[in-house]
């Protein structure tokens, strides 16, 4: 695991780093989506989030990011109550946040590099304090090679691991990982996994979203499952 | 050139935005062409200015009497006795009794060799007034009343204050067309903003996503069009320059027209042409991609 730049705000110790207490979600032409969800998730766990499509995984780890906001209950983040959080304060929580979308979303228009260092450059590094550890980052996903190529010419499992390195290169306080191994090979898949263990174990808080119940099995990690909405069984 | 340096600018400065390569270029022409439009604005009412001024300063210099002979007296005569009259006043440079050989030089193009002999003409004396500290119509007046003369003094000042109300005028309609200028400038930028954060939607939510604040976001935006509108306004400053040192290359100080004299200073007008397209730019974007962002969920 490569040196990065970490954060200089610790997360409050004494809190959880993620608290859901009977939180329900929904949209207009689809209430329900998600009900009555109590959750935590204390600093420094790992826990993998498993289901069936549309069990309302993609929708927990949207409330997490903030991309929407609860119907019902209540959300804290970082020992905060981010529930009805006003807009100009969401940037200083997603800063602390490492995210794997399951649609990638790299900018197609930057270099592999600059994908990378983008949470580092939105934090405001310069990039002679940034360059070392993201070239280093991107040969540990196997992309060394690759630094200069825009997403586009990049493979599925090569796109990946690229949104991988850009969700941790900042060091986050959280990970939420939305099937990051959905498109790579086993090998590659049991590496990133060793990754996300090692963050784990450097105090990092990691939730994992997928459907690929062996892996989560071997992970060793807490299990969460949803089904239609609701978390049953799993270890809450 | 300038097109290259400023994409050399911008991609350093809000790199993080995709280049629009189809709109960018057209954004920059109307940019362009609104700052070259302006700058002829602001050209023009110096000219006008400048030439109001002038003429204003002829009229001040000079003043017209009209003198109606008494019983007895020759209007030539007359004329004469208020030329010597107000040749010794304070204020005044010289005074002149108009002949009817130099009146009738100046009406024959207008009337024809044919009536002027027969036409009465009035009795003038042209005064010439001292520049620096001019006498006032009512200190000839005097003076001419004193010296028992029947005379009227037009010193000018209605068709000075013409003169300058239309000087006046015209610095106001050239002050309105650059702020409108300014205007269409802002919504052009505003519209291409609108555009671009639509059409970037997957990029700005990306950003946002890892961890850039509304501000920031703007920010890429109001460098990518503050340099785009700065490269624009000095392409469209520059061909204004060209355009008014030709005239007035050409033309001399007169420029294109008497009614539009050309200083080679004027050019020191277009300078602050790319600031100022970047200032309108700059707050064009700003404003529309926070009002846009904050519209979002």
């Amino acid at each position: 695991m490569p040196e990065s730049p970490r954060r200089t705000a610790e997360p409050d110790s004494a809190a959880d780093t993620v608290r859901l207490e009977g939180v329900g979600f929904g949209y207009a032409d689809a209430p329900g989506v998600l009900r009555d969800i109590d959750l935590i998730l204390p600093r420094g766990s790992f826990h993998f989030l498993t289901g069936p499509s549309g069990a309302g995984k993609s929708s927990l780890l949207k409330l997490l990011t903030l991309v929407e906001r609860p119907t019902t209950g209540r959300l804290r983040l970082f020992g905060d109550d981010v529930t009805s959080l006003p807009r100009r304060a969401i940037p200083a929580v997603r800063r602390r946040m490492g995210v794997v979308f399951q649609d990638f979303r790299l900018l197609d228009h930057l270099s592999a590099f600059d994908n990378v260092a983008l949470p580092l450059r939105l934090a405001g590094l310069k990039r002679a304090d940034y360059a070392g550890n993201v070239a280093e980052m991107l040969d540990w996903v196997g992309l060394g090679n690759r630094m200069a190529d825009a997403p586009p010419s990049l493979s599925g499992g090569e796109k990946q691991r690229l949104a991988i390195a850009r969700a941790v290169i900042s060091r986050p306080d959280l990970i939420l990982a939305d099937e990051p191994t959905g498109s790579i090979d086993a090998a590659m898949g049991e590496r990133l996994l060793r990754l996300f263990q090692s963050l784990n174990q450097l105090g990092t808080t990691v939730l994992i979203a997928s459907h690929d119940e062996a892996l989560a099995a071997r992970s060793g990690a807490r299990i969460l499952h949803l089904e239609g909405g609701c978390l049953v069984g799993g270890r809450r | 050139m300038i097109a290259r340096l400023t994409r050399r600018l911008t991609d350093r400065t809000s790199g993080l935005l995709p280049r629009d390569s189809a709109g960018e270029p057209w954004l920059a022409a109307v940019i362009a062409i609104l700052c070259f439009l302006a700058c002829l604005a602001a050209v023009g009412a110096a000219s006008a200015d400048r030439a109001a001024h002038g003429w204003a300063g002829q009229l001040r210099a000079e003043a017209t009497v009209l003198v109606r002979p008494r019983v007895g007296e020759t209007g030539a005569g007359a004329a004469a006795r208020a030329a010597e009259t107000l040749a010794g006043v304070d204020g005044v440079a010289e005074a002149e009794a108009m002949d009817r050989a130099a009146a009738e030089v100046l009406l024959r193009p207008w009337i024809g060799d044919a009536v002027l002999p027969d036409l009465p003409l009035p009795h003038l004396v042209t005064v010439r007034l001292d520049p620096l500290a001019p006498a006032s119509a009512v200190t000839l007046s005097r003076a001419l009343a004193e010296a028992g003369l029947d005379a009227s003094v037009d010193d000018h000042s209605l068709w000075r204050g013409e003169v300058e109300r239309a000087a006046t005028i015209i610095t106001l309609l050239a002050g309105a067309a650059f702020l409108l200028t300014a205007l269409a400038a802002g919504a052009a930028i505003a519209y291409a903003t609108r555009a671009a954060l639509a059409a970037q939607r997957s990029v700005i939510e990306t950003l946002s996503l890892n961890g850039a604040s509304d501000g920031t976001i703007a920010g890429l935006y109001q460098a990518r069009f503050g340099l785009l509108a700065a490269g624009a306004g000095a392409a469209g400053a520059i061909v204004a320059a060209l355009l008014v040192a030709g005239l007035r290359g050409l033309g001399g100080s007169d420029g294109i027209s008497p009614a539009l004299p050309l200083a080679w200073s004027d050019l020191w007008l277009l300078s602050p042409c790319p600031v100022l397209a970047a200032t309108v730019a700059v707050i064009a974007a700003r404003i529309t991609a926070l009002a846009s962002l904050r519209r979002r969920r």
